[in-house]
């Protein structure tokens, strides 16, 4: 069948079969290996993506689901070689150690600065429940959110900022 | 400048940020099939026959492959030589490899693995730790199913418990950890024409798999390069499954001559893969009213499950650290690892010492009470210094700041002995004294031998290779893995000092087999002293090439030459405008001409007509040293210092230094439900030096959660059959964002003379005396003293139950003026 939808801001058109999920559209086919699989049940959420603005686990998602959607994967937060700020805020922070819940608690993160530009750490912290992370203790990934937060607001009110 | 010691940012946190296709799963290979294992669903049975055929006719199977196709040894090596590849005659446990499929896809492997019957013949499994030892019929293991026995034997217990005041006897019980790390094992083999096969993948140990994979196929070491992708997480469960997987996909590829992938699904790497031993500890220990530990006697009994892979190791730790961090005169161990029909066990971050150091530092607080002495003041009298003798006889002859992490933890909190919860002595509570916040506080301190100690002395050796470009960017190579415990960033700032070259022009190679020889396992907090010694050895050779040539260059003797910052200087001679120097880049040569730079006859401005040249830039040294084919590369070797242990006695110096800590862990504990909230953590550790204090606490943080997992919520039940019930992330809890606590790590730096710049190595030690202090601080908050973990909301609210009837039940008796035995008064 035919799946429509928009992926980091491009309009795309592919054929794909019934069972296939959406990490594996993501990783195989596309070459986006950013999104990256912990356990294919949905539970650890390696393996989120922005589902028009909001956290997805793409491993429970069929590929069809995301018919007329917009999908935001972590290979669309940088502009070319500039990092988006969640991602220079976490990079500075110390936030990231093995890396790889990093994609989906960067995009988890990003959707929560969406909603609430100016969270509180309580907020921070349910946002990313739902993210895994085993190596850091969480602690410099909030101090990397908060960071994140305070500069995207610099930015937007110097009016250059996402 | 320096950048030891600095907050760098780690090399590889763009690459991760971005999401950069660099760990296993994101490689891929020209006509790459992928596999999939057939496993033993019963825990111990006789395999009587394996019906690939319904697998076979599956469209896009490409072969099942059992130990009947194993061209060299099925064996893979660890410690003993007990664990088979592949299952042959008899299974062992649930989960245990028996075969391998491959097929041209994951999905269709997967499913053909499930279509391979095996018949197997069920046998009764062991399944208990209590009942393995000497068990009458079932032998996993030689005649008693113990893999290793350890001792300690110090001074006359017998003679010493006599002399206490007070003497505390407990049984403890510590449960599976699993390792949970966020990214599953994976590893692909690549099989090439000329015989090399090149194995890349998820793993601490590169060197490991390489013995693996030549045994399994009959190869020569120098035909497989082992190669360690990205590897996301690891905790001592890559440390030896990683050798499995190898071999489950080098057998195949070997036979196909195709590339083959292997991606654990996460309920199969929880089932099958390594675990924390579970633990039981009976422990005795007593100490005189001066509050001086006197006597410590000890049974310490691990799980090792089917296979002994690494539990004579991770016994050997456990026995080392089983006193504690004190001085004690008298002390009998002795320790034991079992094996049993479950999945065999191994390598968690502490080793076999976070099993132990619960009971032990549980037992501290437990005399302290009983002494009339705060928690802190009773280890303060006992706890282990320099110039003091630890348990095993080793004189500790530097870099011990145990006191000085007690001291930063209570300047931190300002804890202080009324600070605990409210009225408890050794009875009951009216509601008068009632903790009513359930707020409580719990210490512990606690140590941890660095690097692999005498039972791994022969492994203790580590090489690296250092190249210093002709455009002065360099390129090292090390055996040791980066793991997200930030190596590579820790090693690049080692060698950015040693070089005088800017931090940015450092790179590290993936760690590969035949780049550097076998320089042992990336385990026991070993990386930063082997590797950034071997590295310091290369490129001080490097260095010396550099500084001879320079010294010509400049006209002065080589001991008046100093590099730092991309600039040589000559020191002594006319002092040179150092600043003005620097202003060129090393990396990519032609930089501006900046006043001072070197040119035949030039002088610095402002220098006397005559005098000589001060500086130059690193590049035209190095360019100097390439015109005249001078070698800037080295090879680095580092063996660690001499250890020892007695196989009767257990004394020994068991390790080359030591690391130390204290935790203090502030709880609330809801009497309603028994939910134990951690609220924050203080956890002080001495690392010798900080390479990097960021990683440093990073490795806190993140060594503290785990140990909180531990502590609170991690568990795996196993059912009659030998089958373990929780096997995912939603069944096994792991702390998430909510449950983080607020940590306070802190730093403190006792060198240590042979470290690279005086460090250690710690990074296990933040987890492991998490799980002690908050039982302590449980007991202070609520008055239950429990002793198995995890101290889940069912134990608590049980212990707190009988808690109040006890109490109410001797309310009663005092107000009914009648005297007698108090239940329970045995306990604690």
């Amino acid at each position: 069948m035919r799946l429509a939808f928009k992926l980091n801001g491009k309009n795309t058109v592919l054929d794909i079969t019934g069972g296939e999920r959406l990490i594996d559209l993501l990783r195989q086919r596309l070459g986006l290996l950013g999104t990256k699989e912990g356990c294919g049940k949905g539970e650890c959420g390696a393996c989120t993506v922005l589902m028009d603005g909001a956290p997805v686990c793409s491993c429970i998602l069929l590929s069809s689901q995301v018919a007329g959607r917009e999908i935001t994967t972590i290979e669309g937060l940088a502009r070319g070689e500039e990092l988006h700020p969640v991602q220079a805020a976490f990079v500075e922070a110390g936030a990231v150690q093995c890396g790889f819940c990093t994609p989906g608690i960067l995009l988890s993160a990003v959707a929560l600065l969406k909603e609430k530009p100016e969270p509180t750490r309580d907020e921070i912290k349910r946002a990313l429940s739902g993210n895994l992370c085993r190596c850091t203790g969480y602690k410099k990934i909030f101090e990397a959110v908060e960071t994140a937060a305070k500069n995207m607001r610099k930015t937007r009110k110097a009016g250059v900022g996402r | 400048m320096t950048v030891v010691g600095k907050r760098v940012n780690r090399s590889e946190a763009v690459d991760r940020v971005t999401g950069a296709g660099l760990f296993a799963d994101d490689l891929n290979y020209t006509g790459m099939l992928h596999a999939a294992v057939v496993r033993s669903p019963v825990a111990r049975g006789e395999i009587q026959q394996i019906d690939a055929t319904s697998a076979l006719k599956m469209k896009g199977v490409e072969g099942v492959f059992t130990s009947k196709d194993i061209p060299g040894r099925n064996s893979i090596p660890i410690i003993l030589d007990d664990q088979p590849f592949l299952a042959e005659k008899y299974v062992n446990y649930v989960g245990e490899p028996i075969a391998v499929v491959v097929a041209s896809d994951r999905r269709t492997a997967r499913a053909a693995a499930l279509k391979v019957r095996v018949k197997i013949k069920k046998l009764t499994p062991v399944l208990s730790l209590f009942e393995a030892r000497n068990h009458p019929t079932v032998h996993l293991f030689g005649k008693d199913n113990v893999f290793k026995h350890l001792k300690i034997r110090r001074g006359d217990t017998e003679r010493a418990f006599a002399s206490c005041d007070v003497i505390v006897e407990n049984e403890y019980r510590t449960p599976y950890q699993e390792h949970a790390y966020i990214e599953p094992l994976a590893m692909i083999a690549i099989p090439y024409p000329d015989g090399i096969i090149e194995i890349k993948g998820s793993m601490q140990c590169p060197f490991y798999v390489r013995n693996a994979v030549t045994r399994v196929l009959g190869l020569p070491e120098s035909n497989v390069w082992v190669i360690q992708a990205a590897t996301g997480g690891a905790f001592g469960g890559k440390e030896d499954v990683p050798s499995l997987l190898a071999c489950q996909v080098a057998l195949p590829a070997w036979k196909l001559k195709k590339p083959i992938k292997l991606v654990y699904d996460r309920t199969e790497d929880m089932m099958s893969t390594s675990k924390r031993h579970p633990g039981w500890v009976h422990y005795k220990s007593g100490a005189t009213k001066d509050g001086v530990l006197r006597a410590v006697e000890v049974e310490y009994v691990i799980d090792g499950g089917a296979y002994s892979t690494l539990s004579p190791a991770v016994l050997f730790r456990g026995t080392v650290h089983s006193a504690g961090p004190y001085r004690c005169e008298n002390v009998k161990v002795d320790s034991y690892v079992v094996a049993t029909n479950k999945v065999p066990t191994g390598a968690f971050r502490g080793f076999g010492s976070p099993q132990i150091l619960f009971a032990a530092e549980c037992q501290m607080d437990i005399l302290a009470e009983k002494l009339g002495l705060d928690p802190v003041e009773f280890r303060r009298r006992n706890l282990l210094r320099v110039g003091d003798t630890t348990v095993t006889g080793q004189k500790l002859l530097n870099s011990v700041g145990l006191e000085e992490t007690l001291d930063k933890v209570l300047e931190s909190s300002g804890w202080s002995p009324r600070s605990k919860g409210a009225g408890r002595k050794n009875g009951a509570e009216d509601e008068g004294t009632l903790n009513k916040d359930g707020v409580g506080f719990g210490f512990s301190t606690i140590f941890y031998g660095v690097g692999l100690g005498a039972a791994g002395k022969y492994l203790a050796r580590t090489g690296a290779n250092v190249i210093l470009h002709a455009d002065g960017s360099v390129l090292f190579s090390v055996g040791t893995t980066e793991l997200g415990q930030g190596m590579t960033t820790v090693l690049s700032q080692i060698v950015a000092d040693e070089l005088g070259v800017p931090f940015e022009s450092v790179r590290m190679t993936a760690p590969d087999t035949s780049r550097v020889p076998d320089s042992g396992p990336t385990v026991a907090s070993r990386s930063t002293t082997m590797s950034g010694n071997a590295l310091r050895n290369a490129c001080k050779k490097i260095r010396d090439v550099l500084v001879e040539e320079a010294a010509e260059m400049l006209g002065c003797p080589a001991h008046k030459i100093r590099m730092d910052e991309g600039v040589v200087v000559a020191e002594g001679l006319v002092a040179g405008n150092l600043a003005a120097v620097q202003k060129g880049p090393v990396v990519g040569g032609g930089g501006p001409v900046v006043r001072g730079d070197v040119g035949a006859g030039s002088t610095p401005p402002g220098a006397s007509a005559g005098a000589r040249k001060v500086s130059l830039p690193l590049r035209d040294v190095i360019k100097s040293c390439v015109s005249k084919q001078k070698p800037l590369f080295a090879d680095g070797w580092q063996v660690s210092p001499p250890t020892s242990f007695d196989g009767e006695t257990g004394q020994g110096d068991a390790y080359m230094v030591y690391a130390w800590a204290t935790n203090l862990v502030k709880v609330k504990v809801d009497r309603e439900t028994g939910e134990v909230s951690v609220l924050k953590v203080w956890s002080a550790h001495d690392v010798g030096k900080a390479i990097n204090p960021s990683s440093a606490e990073g490795q806190i943080e993140g060594g503290v959660m785990q140990g909180i997992g531990f502590a609170l919520m991690e568990d795996m039940s196993v059912d009659a059959d030998g089958r373990i019930l929780n096997l995912n992330l939603s069944t096994y809890l792991i702390p998430t964002a909510e449950d983080a606590t607020e940590i306070e790590p802190i730093i403190v730096e006792h060198p240590y003379p042979e470290g690279p710049h005086g460090a250690k190595g710690f990074a296990e030690q933040p987890l492991m005396g998490i799980a002690p202090a908050v039982a302590n601080a449980v007991y202070d908050a609520v008055g239950v003293r429990i002793r198995e973990l995890p101290l889940t909301p069912e134990r608590v609210w049980r212990a707190l139950k009988e808690k109040k009837s006890q109490d109410h039940g001797q309310n009663v008796r005092q107000v009914a003026g009648r005297r007698s035995r108090t239940p329970g008064s045995k306990r604690d």
